[in-house]
C-alpha cells in the first residue's frame, strides 16, 4: 500500500453524539488579519513618544557582581534612563504564582534583573531606554560591571557532585517535603512509591535497566519576547505584550513593582508562538521601570540571541529507568530515578515528569525519585508537556528493548500492560476514562503499522502521556440585535483557540460560528483567566463559553416566557437556534427573530461565566509510528514516514487538533535529531542563532499523518481533553527506537545527531 | 548620531520615499519608518524567513538588506499580496487549509510561496519543501503549509 492509498488525516470517534458546529472545520475568525499582515503582534505596537529599551546581559555564567557603573551610558546623547536591580522595590520573600508553578518573589525579581550574582550567561543586569534601539544598544555597551568570576556547574551531575560550586547560599534541599537545612544545588527530592518494589523485581524473570541523558532545548517560537509599558502620571501601568497569560503578566508586575493589581492593565497583543516559554515575564517589568523614570512608553524587544540566552528553555536531564517483566511481558516492577536541570533558580519540571514517566502502564510495584537541581543556565520554563518527553525517552526505549528481547510485538507489549479506567498512577491519582488502549489499537490497525518497514529502514513506536490542567477561565457573551453575538475571553490565542471557543458557544446557541465575533481582551475587560498552557484553553475557556452561552439561553427562555409569549418557562425549549413551545406548536421563533425583539421586550441580554473545572480534567495519550533511514557513511537520519495518533476526547476543530499533533511531532523530531544548547565549558551557549540551533525546516520532513482518536472526556460538556502537549512526548523515544532498529545501536543520549550515531556504532 | 539618507522606492506598486540611517535594515525601515508591520522579525540574521519580501522580483530576507540599498528598488510586502479586499489564492488557501497557528511566520511564507508559484506554477511536494526551507515555522510542522501551497497552485491554474 502506498501512502496515497489511505486517508492521511483520520478521525476515529467512539462517540455517537451529533453536533452542528463542533467537529466542523470553519475558517478561523482571526485568519484574514493573519494572512494579510494586519494582525498586530507585540513588537508591532507603536505609541506617540515611544522609547526603545535594551538590556545588558552577563558575559559570565557564574559571578559575583562587585559593582555596576552606568554613568557613561547615561551621558550618551539620546539615552533617557537606565535601571538596575536597585530600582525594583524590595519586599519580603513570598511565594507568587507565575502561571504554572510557584516561586519566590526574590528569585522572580533576580531572574529579571540580577542583584548580587549573575547565574547564567545572558542574565540581565541593567536596562536602558533611548530614542532608538541602536542608541540603546550602544549605551548598554557603555555600562561597566566588575565581576568576581566563579566556576559554573552546567549539568545535574556536576551540580550534585560533592564540593560543587554553589549557586545560592540560601538554597537548602527539601527532602520528601522536609527542609534538610543542607545548602546545596539540589532544591528538592520528591518520591512516589506504589506497592513493594523489591518484591516486584524478585518476581521479574528479566530486568532491563538503562541510563539516559538529554540536553537543554528551546521552545523556538519564531517571535522573540517583547513588551511595551506606559506608566502614567495617574499611577496606572499599561502593558502591551505577547504573552501566554495576560493575567500572569498583570499579577507578576503588581508583585514585582509593589503596586495594586487594579493599577495594572495588560493588553495582550497577538502572540507569535509560546509553547510554555511565554508564560513568565522578562522584559515587561524592565520596560515598566524605564517608563516610570521617563514618563514615556518604552518598548523592549529581545534579539534572537537574548531569547536563547535570556528566556526559559526546557531542561537537560539525567535518568535511570529499570523495568522488570515476566516471560509473557507483564511488568512486575518499575523504577525511575530522574534529575532535571532547573536552571538558575529552583523549579524544573521533574514533578510533571514523575506524573508521566510510567503513566501509560498499569504497574503494581513502582518507585519514582525526582531531583530538582539548579545549574548555571537560564531558569527553565515550561515547554509543551514539560518533563514528559525526557521521561518517555527513557521508559519507551526500555519498553522497546523488552519487546525485542522477549520477541513480543512492541504495541502488543504495551497493550498487555496498558493503563485504563481505574488504574492507579504511581503518583497517586486513579485514572478516569482514558484512551491509552484506543490509541495503541489505532496505531496497531493503521496502514502504516500494517505495512512492513521499507528495506534498509528502521521502524520505531512509542507512546506518551500528558495529564492536562484546568485552572480559571472567564467568558462574556453579548447578544446583538441582528442575532449575531460578541464573545470576549481572556485566553491569548496561539493556535486558533478563538475559533474553538466560539464554536462551543455557537453549538449551545444553535447559531453558525460565523455569527460569533470572538475577541481576546485586556485584563480590565474580562474575569481572571489563567495562562494559555497546560492544554487547558479549548477545555476550560471552552467550558466558560459553554456556560456563558447556557446563561444567555436561560435568559432568553425567561424573556420569551415572561414577556413575549406569557407562558411557563418550563414549557419552552431552545434547540438548534429555534425557540419553541412544548405545548403549542404555533409558538416558535428563531434566535434571530428573538434578537430583533430583544430591545423592545426588556433590553439587551448578555451572559457570563467564570469557571475552574478541575474535576473534569481528562489527560491525553499520544503515540507515534516512525520509519527512518540512517546513512551508514555519515550517520544522517532521514525520516521517511511519520504517523501521530492522539486521543483528543472530542476534536472541536479537527484541523487545529491535527495542527497541534503535527506541530508537536515536528518539535519532537527536532529535539530528537538536532536541537541542543551546545555549551562550552565556561557556560557559553555556542549556538545561539537559528543557523546553529538547527530546528527542522520543511525540507527535513515528510508529511505528518494523523489519527484523531475520540474517547470523550466525561468531565467536559463536549468531551474535550486538550491536545496541545501529549504529542511532543513520544517522538524522541519513537525515533530512538527506529534508529536502534535501523542500526542495531541503542541511543541513550540526546540529541541523536550524525556525530552521536556514528560514535554509537561499536 | 549618523546622518540620514534619502531613499526613493516603490512599495506594493506605490512610490514611497523615506529617510533612514545607513545602519538601518530594510526590515527596520519597512516596520518602523514606513509603518508596514506585516513583515516580521524573528532572528535579524537571515535564518528564519519571517521578514521575507520581494525586491525587484527576487525574494530576500529584508533583515539582511540595508534600507539605503532599496534606493530605486521595487518592493512587494505581505500588505501588497491581496488585491484590495480580495485575498490572493495563496492567502485563501492558507486560511482554508488551516496552514497557520500563531501566524507570525505566515507573512513570510505567503510572500515566499507567491514567488515559488510565479516561478514554478506546478511544483512537486519536494519543490515546495525545497523553496520554503528558508522559512521556519515552529507551530505547524509544515504539513498544512505544504498542502495549502499545493491547493493554491491548483486554484491559480484553474483561475
Amino acid at each position: 500500500m502506498t501512502t496515497a492509498d489511505y486517508e492521511r488525516n483520520k478521525v476515529l470517534s467512539s462517540s455517537d453524539e451529533h453536533y452542528r458546529v463542533v467537529g466542523t472545520r470553519p475558517v478561523r475568525h482571526d485568519g484574514a488579519d493573519k494572512v494579510t499582515g494586519r494582525a498586530l503582534y507585540g513588537a508591532d505596537f507603536d505609541a506617540a513618544g515611544l522609547l526603545h529599551g535594551k538590556i545588558l546581559r552577563s558575559p559570565h555564567a557564574h559571578a559575583k557582581i562587585i559593582s555596576i557603573d552606568t554613568s557613561r551610558a547615561e551621558k550618551l546623547e539620546g539615552v533617557k534612563a537606565v535601571v538596575t536591580a536597585i530600582d525594583f522595590p524590595k519586599s519580603d520573600k513570598m511565594v507568587v504564582g507565575t502561571g504554572d508553578e510557584a516561586t519566590t518573589l526574590e528569585w522572580l525579581r533576580d531572574n529579571i534583573m540580577a542583584s548580587t550574582k549573575v547565574l547564567y550567561k545572558g542574565h540581565a543586569l541593567a536596562g536602558v531606554a533611548a530614542v532608538n534601539p541602536h542608541i540603546a544598544e550602544q549605551a548598554v555597551e557603555l555600562i561597566e560591571v566588575d565581576y568576581d568570576v566563579l566556576p559554573p556547574v552546567l549539568t545535574t551531575q556536576e551540580a550534585m557532585a560533592e564540593g560543587a560550586s554553589l549557586l545560592h547560599d540560601s538554597l537548602t534541599t527539601e527532602e520528601l517535603g522536609h527542609d534538610t537545612g543542607k545548602v546545596s544545588n539540589v532544591a528538592e527530592h520528591i518520591q512516589h512509591v506504589k506497592g513493594d518494589i523489591d518484591k516486584g523485581f524478585e518476581e521479574a524473570v528479566e530486568i532491563f535497566e538503562r541510563e539516559f541523558n538529554t540536553k537543554t532545548v528551546h521552545q523556538g517560537y519564531i517571535e522573540p519576547h517583547n513588551g511595551t509599558a506606559l506608566w502614567g502620571p495617574d499611577g496606572r501601568l499599561h502593558v502591551w505584550c505577547s504573552t501566554q497569560g495576560a493575567f500572569v503578566v498583570r499579577d507578576s508586575l503588581a508583585d514585582l513593582l509593589g503596586i495594586p493589581i487594579s493599577k495594572v492593565r495588560v493588553i495582550p497583543m497577538e502572540i507569535g508562538g509560546g509553547f510554555g516559554g511565554k508564560i513568565p515575564v522578562y522584559v515587561e517589568p524592565v520596560a515598566a521601570l524605564l517608563s516610570k523614570k521617563t514618563g514615556s512608553p518604552v518598548k523592549i524587544v529581545m534579539s534572537r540571541k537574548d531569547t536563547f540566552e535570556g528566556s526559559g528553555p526546557t531542561p537537560g536531564s539525567n535518568l535511570k529507568i529499570k523495568i522488570g517483566v515476566t516471560k509473557d511481558g507483564t511488568i512486575t516492577a518499575a523504577k525511575a530515578w530522574m534529575a532535571m536541570e532547573a536552571g538558575a533558580y529552583p523549579g524544573s519540571p521533574v514533578g510533571a515528569a514523575a506524573m508521566c514517566v510510567f503513566a501509560a502502564y498499569d504497574i503494581e510495584n513502582a518507585l519514582i525519585d525526582g531531583y530538582d537541581v539548579v545549574v548555571n543556565k537560564p531558569k527553565t520554563q515550561a515547554y509543551r508537556a514539560p518533563g514528559a518527553p525526557n521521561a518517555a525517552f527513557g521508559t519507551e526505549q526500555v519498553m522497546d528493548e523488552i519487546a525485542e528481547k522477549l520477541g513480543i510485538d512492541p504495541i502488543e507489549l504495551r497493550l498487555k500492560n496498558v493503563a485504563k479506567e481505574g488504574t492507579r498512577r504511581v503518583d497517586g491519582p486513579v485514572f478516569k476514562r482514558i484512551g491509552c488502549k484506543e490509541v495503541l489499537e489505532a496505531m496497531r490497525d493503521h496502514p502504516h503499522y500494517q505495512t512492513p518497514a521499507p528495506e534498509n529502514q528502521g521502524r520505531g513506536i512509542a507512546i506518551g502521556f500528558w495529564f492536562n490542567i484546568a485552572l480559571d477561565s472567564a467568558c462574556n457573551i453579548a447578544v446583538n440585535s441582528d442575532g449575531t453575538i460578541n464573545l470576549t475571553e481572556g485566553s491569548t490565542d496561539i493556535g486558533g483557540s478563538r475559533t474553538s471557543i466560539a464554536m462551543q458557544a455557537a453549538e449551545v446557541l444553535g447559531i453558525p460560528v460565523e455569527d460569533v465575533s470572538p475577541s481576546v481582551v485586556d485584563t480590565d475587560t474580562i474575569g481572571f483567566t489563567a495562562v494559555t498552557g497546560g492544554s487547558r484553553t479549548t477545555y476550560a475557556t471552552g467550558w466558560a463559553a459553554y456556560k456563558a452561552a447556557e446563561d444567555v439561553k436561560k435568559q432568553i427562555i425567561a424573556r420569551v416566557a415572561d414577556v413575549i409569549w406569557g407562558i411557563d418557562a418550563a414549557n419552552i425549549k431552545m434547540e438548534d437556534g429555534l425557540i419553541t413551545s412544548k405545548t403549542d406548536s404555533e409558538l416558535k421563533m428563531t434566535f434571530k427573530e428573538f434578537a430583533s425583539q430583544m430591545g423592545d421586550t426588556g433590553g439587551g441580554i448578555s451572559g457570563q461565566a467564570s469557571v475552574k473545572p478541575e474535576e473534569g480534567i481528562g489527560g491525553s495519550f499520544c503515540g507515534n509510528i516512525v520509519d527512518l533511514k540512517v546513512d551508514p557513511e555519515t550517520g544522517k537520519t532521514s525520516i521517511s514516514r511519520f504517523t501521530c495518533v492522539q486521543d483528543a476526547g472530542k476534536a472541536i476543530h479537527p484541523d487545529y487538533v491535527e495542527g497541534q499533533m503535527q506541530g508537536g511531532s515536528v518539535q519532537g523530531i527536532g529535539w530528537a535529531l538536532n536541537e541542543e544548547y551546545f555549551m562550552s565549558e565556561d557556560g557559553t551557549m555556542d549556538n545561539s542563532s537559528l543557523l546553529d540551533y538547527r530546528m527542522p525546516t520543511a525540507l527535513d520532513l515528510p508529511m505528518i499523518d494523523t489519527v484523531i482518536v475520540e474517547v470523550p472526556n466525561p468531565g467536559h460538556p463536549f468531551g474535550v481533553r486538550g491536545v496541545g502537549e501529549a504529542n511532543i512526548v513520544p517522538p524522541l523515544a519513537a525515533i530512538a527506537n527506529a534508529i536502534s532498529a535501523a542500526t542495531g545501536n541503542r541511543m541513550t543520549d540526546m540529541p541523536m545527531n550524525s556525530g552521536s550515531i556514528m560514535a554509537s556504532d561499536s | 548620531m549618523p546622518g540620514k539618507t534619502y531613499v526613493q522606492t516603490t512599495i506594493n506598486g506605490e512610490p514611497v520615499d523615506f529617510l533612514c540611517e545607513p545602519r538601518q535594515s530594510l526590515l527596520e525601515c519597512l516596520r518602523d519608518i514606513v509603518g508596514l508591520t506585516g513583515t516580521k522579525e524573528g532572528c535579524n540574521d537571515g535564518n528564519c524567513g519571517a521578514c521575507t519580501v520581494e525586491m525587484d522580483g527576487r525574494i530576500v530576507t529584508s533583515c539582511l538588506v540595508l534600507g539605503v540599498e532599496a534606493e530605486g528598488a521595487s518592493i512587494e510586502t505581505i500588505e501588497g499580496v491581496a488585491d484590495g479586499s480580495n485575498l490572493h489564492p495563496i492567502q485563501a488557501a492558507f486560511l482554508e487549509n488551516a496552514a497557520l497557528q500563531c501566524g507570525i511566520c505566515t507573512p513570510g511564507f505567503i510572500v515566499a510561496s507567491k514567488s515559488l508559484l510565479e516561478n514554478n506554477p506546478n511544483p512537486s511536494e519536494h519543490d515546495i519543501r525545497f523553496w520554503l526551507a528558508n522559512n521556519l515555522c515552529r507551530c505547524t510542522g509544515y504539513d498544512k503549509i505544504v498542502r495549502a501551497v499545493q491547493d493554491a497552485a491548483k486554484r491559480m491554474q484553474e483561475a
